[in-house]
């Protein structure tokens, strides 16, 4: 990504760690894809009541080439895949990607022949948002669930350990499937 | 044509015919997504008229407002000489889901068709159901009251979308912040009285959900007033403004004639000064019985109809100030069918995690009535059954006429739901409005005719 | 369960040139239910799973139809003379079900029915409002049904329907592109979403699925296509697998 891909882990990675994370999370641009329902409350949240400006992300930016987050809002039907594969990848990274909505997240209510169930298949997602849609509060919580993310975000060396560990740990983790006598 | 999927093919789409099997029945090109149809043939059609032409696609991806729209472009200069919209990018298959679900259930799927309007989907699906029935005359007046009072609110809500959204993407972004921020106050009538913000399965077959919370007559009464205001601080700011009348003025232009020839209803068609309201003209819901004006417009252009939904929007005030008066000398009065073999049995209340069955209700049904209990259980799991039949019903949603054609084989699911969606059948104009026009133009001339995806793929 | 569960019974015997004979006032079967409750996989213990119950849909209606209708039809008829078309070739039946008149048609003559529709002075159906398609798995012979809804802004807002079959086997309807532009969208999702195919459409093609995409998906031989739920260890299959005691 950059010279701080490079640096040798310590206290200098650290310092530069914290700095990008902390310049990254708060000028985040998001790109607008709004496909249903949903769009509208993430058009919401960018009115008054609600307030994105704050986080500085009321710049929604129609070309993906400057945004560095997708949230993808509302159902993904199977002529629209590609497109979202596309301006994905037309984005430049970093970039993170919210799923908001249970359509998004799972295909929701519809599980039928015409929407892609859930786009994780097709995108690497960070945030799930369920809802139906989901309140632009929730919106707003998401978001600042994935600036957290950002924030903490490991560089370089730190990156590669962080990554290995995660591996680890989810092989070694108990599937979903298997997961019984659970309440909730 | 017996298993439409072919002699060897699947779901999953390990191999098909880039045709889908249709060439032994078309004499016509099939047009596919990887070419050879359409976009090489526009492409080689220019390129051999040695002019400079060029084919743009607007979309699917762009500002979300109208949702994902593909317009093809083809331009001369600035010019545009051919206009073609591409849709299909939010089918969702909501028609043959429903087929699925019983008939209460399908409301929650109707909602989400055009998700700018989700009351008048679902008051045009149960007014058929009723139709199918039989039982709209046995339908409680304070439902039908409760019902036109969300359809307006509704109405007033789209339209906020329509010239906020419109205003933005001419780049008036104002517009936009002002209207949604009475829209939050519609919302939150609408979230105190169904409990959700949008896509609310609040108009069952027979009523409503639920009837009023106690507050919801005073709120009401206090916020109209306020989106009265707000909306006339859109109109100072658009009326007379020169750059929304450079912008709007003339374009878009679509005669009676035009109108009539592409089926268009809805404020395009009351712009083209044609008085068609399906409120005054076959009203439902008790529609006669309230005190509104049909806005028209003879300018047949975008400006038209931004005056038109405008003057709407003052207009579902004063019935939603009728609406008013009449629920609050009404209270008390049931709000679903009296036949306890239609009525869904539900009833709702706040408890300490939200929003559900009432415990009194269900004290009721599990301790004092066996009745009950039953109606409970076979309606809830099994569902009404409804004779056999189709039926049309027409309503006048904010976009145009929303019909809903419900084909009954005497079961407990839908054999065939059909929407005749107003901006399916109204974004058909976009090509004849924006061909000879400018490229800006086609965002206005589009959003003039607001069409909302949802509806329009279904 | 609606479509799974009808069995195919031959419906009523049938004319040369598929037009269907109905007795006056009978009821149409499209297809027969089996058992009370639903159970298709031999759950029902209740006893009522041998019920055996035709599936019938409103036939043809008698004369006096009621309110507007018999004027409506007879001025049909006259428009029909004047363009050189026989009512009764035309028209098949005339079904009036609560309180909205239905006219099915012969598909061949399905365009000078829509001309007469719209330019006849005493009919002036001025507005389309499309086309909707239904499936009849069990109807043999007249499975695709094309449904068309009329509108007369100028007589009242009256609403009339307009219904014409065609087989399976030979999927062609004539297109009324010709008389109510406003069908041109609503006649391709028909043919994107059943297979009809109608002559003399400008352009037939998908309009709501990907242009290469199998099959016509709101057929009812077209399954749903979801995809088994699964969640901490159990599983829901898609909608139209699922046990069903509806």
């Amino acid at each position: 990504m950059g010279l701080e891909e490079k640096l040798p882990s310590g206290i200098l990675l650290t310092t530069v760690e914290l700095l990008a994370g902390y310049m990254r999370k708060a000028s985040i641009w998001p790109a607008t894809f709004g496909l249903a329902c949903c769009a509208i409350e993430m058009m919401a949240v960018g009115t008054p009541d609600y307030d994105i400006a704050r986080f500085g992300m009321e710049r929604f930016s129609a070309t993906p080439r400057q945004a560095d987050l997708m949230i993808v809002a509302g159902r993904v039907s199977q002529k629209m895949a590609p497109i979202v594969r596309q301006i994905y990848d037309q984005m430049p990274g970093p970039k993170w990607v919210i799923s908001m909505g249970v359509c998004a997240s799972s295909g929701g209510m519809f599980n039928n022949y015409a929407i892609v169930q859930g786009v994780d298949h097709i995108i690497p997602v960070d945030i799930y948002l369920p809802g139906c849609p989901p309140r632009p509060e929730m919106l707003l919580d998401a978001i600042i669930k994935l600036h957290e993310q950002i924030e903490s975000m490991p560089l370089g060396a730190n990156r590669i350990a962080a990554e290995h560990a995660a591996e680890k740990a989810a092989l070694a983790a108990v599937p979903t499937s298997q997961m019984k006598g659970l309440l909730a | 044509m017996t298993a439409d999927l072919g002699p060897d093919m699947t779901i999953e789409g390990a191999e098909h015919s880039a045709t889908g099997g249709a060439e032994e029945f078309l004499d016509s090109p099939v047009f596919t997504v990887s070419g050879a149809g359409d976009w090489d043939d526009l492409v080689d059609e220019a390129t051999s008229l040695h002019e400079e032409r060029i084919v743009v696609n607007m979309g699917p991806q762009h500002p979300s407002t109208h949702g994902v729209l593909r317009l093809i472009l083809e331009l001369d200069g600035e010019t545009v000489t051919e206009t073609r919209a591409g849709i299909g990018y939010l089918h969702t298959g909501i028609e043959k889901n429903m087929e699925y679900r019983t008939w209460v259930q399908g409301v929650t799927f109707c909602t989400r068709m055009d998700y700018l309007t989700p009351m008048f989907q679902e008051t045009a699906y149960c007014l058929a159901i009723e139709k199918l029935l039989g039982i709209t005359d046995a339908i409680p007046e304070r439902a039908s009251v409760i019902r036109v009072l969300m359809m307006e609110l509704t109405r007033i809500s789209s339209h906020l979308v329509c010239i906020g959204t419109g205003g933005m993407e001419m780049g008036a972004t104002t517009v936009m912040t002002v209207g949604f921020r009475e829209r939050e106050r519609i919302f939150q009538i609408i979230e105190m009285i169904t409990g959700l913000r949008m896509n609310n399965a609040f108009i069952r077959p027979g009523g409503v959900a639920q009837d009023l919370p106690p507050g919801a007559i005073d709120k009401i009464r206090e916020l109209v007033p306020e989106i009265r205001k707000g909306i006339r601080e859109i109109e100072l700011l658009v009326n007379e403004n020169p750059i929304v009348k450079g912008r709007m003025v003339g374009i878009g232009h679509l005669d009676l004639a035009g109108c009539m020839a592409l089926g268009i209803t809805g404020p395009v068609l009351r712009s083209a000064s044609l008085p068609h309201d399906l409120r005054k003209a076959t009203p439902y819901c008790g529609y006669e019985t309230y005190d509104f004006d049909v806005i028209t417009r003879d300018s047949a252009d975008a400006y038209g109809r931004l005056r038109i939904r405008l003057d709407e929007m003052y207009q579902s005030l004063r019935i939603v100030l009728q609406c008013a008066d009449r629920l609050e000398a009404s209270a008390g009065e049931p709000v679903m069918v009296g036949d306890k073999k239609v009525a869904w049995p539900a009833q709702l209340a706040i408890g300490s995690d939200g929003m559900g069955n009432s415990l009194d209700h269900i004290r009721t049904i599990m301790g004092e009535s066996m009745e009950d209990l039953i109606h409970h259980f076979k309606l809830v799991t099994e569902g009404f059954r409804v004779p056999a039949g189709q039926v049309y019903v027409g309503v006048e949603s904010a976009k145009g006429e929303l019909g809903c054609h419900l084909v009954s084989d005497g079961g407990t699911r839908p054999y065939r739901a059909h929407f005749r969606d107003p901006s399916f059948n109204n974004l058909q104009a976009t090509s004849i409005m924006c061909e000879g026009g400018q490229v800006a133009d086609v965002i206005v001339a589009v959003a003039s005719i607001d069409p909302v995806m949802g509806g329009v793929d279904r | 369960m609606s479509a799974s569960d009808l069995a195919e019974t031959p419906a009523t015997p049938e004319a040369a040139g598929g037009a269907r004979t109905v007795d006056l006032g009978m009821p149409i079967v499209i297809g027969e239910r089996h058992g009370m409750f639903g159970a298709t996989a031999g759950q029902d213990t209740t006893g009522y799973g041998g019920l055996v119950v035709p599936v019938v849909l409103p036939g043809a209606s008698e004369r006096p139809y009621g309110s507007w209708f018999d004027t409506c039809v007879d001025d049909l008829a006259r428009a029909l003379q004047e363009r050189g078309t026989a009512y009764d070739d035309a028209v098949e039946r005339i079904v009036v079900d609560r309180d909205e008149l239905t006219v099915v048609v012969a598909r061949e003559h399905l365009p000078v029915v829509a001309q007469a529709l719209r330019d006849d002075a005493a009919l002036r159906f001025e507005l389309c409002l499309g086309v909707s398609g239904v499936h009849y798995l069990g109807d043999t012979d007249n499975e695709l049904h094309a449904v068309y809804h009329f509108l007369s802004i100028t007589h009242d807002s009256r609403r009339i329907r307009v219904e014409v079959t065609c087989p399976d086997a030979d999927p062609h309807i004539p297109s009324i592109v010709a008389t109510y532009p406003a069908t041109t969208w609503h006649e391709r999702e028909t043919f994107d979403m059943f297979g009809i195919i109608f002559d003399g459409h400008p352009a037939l093609t998908r309009i709501l699925m990907p242009d290469d995409w199998p099959g016509h998906p709101q057929r009812k031989d077209y399954p749903l296509g979801g995809i088994p739920v699964e969640y901490k260890g159990a599983t829901v299959p898609p909608a139209d697998e699922r046990r069903a005691f509806n």
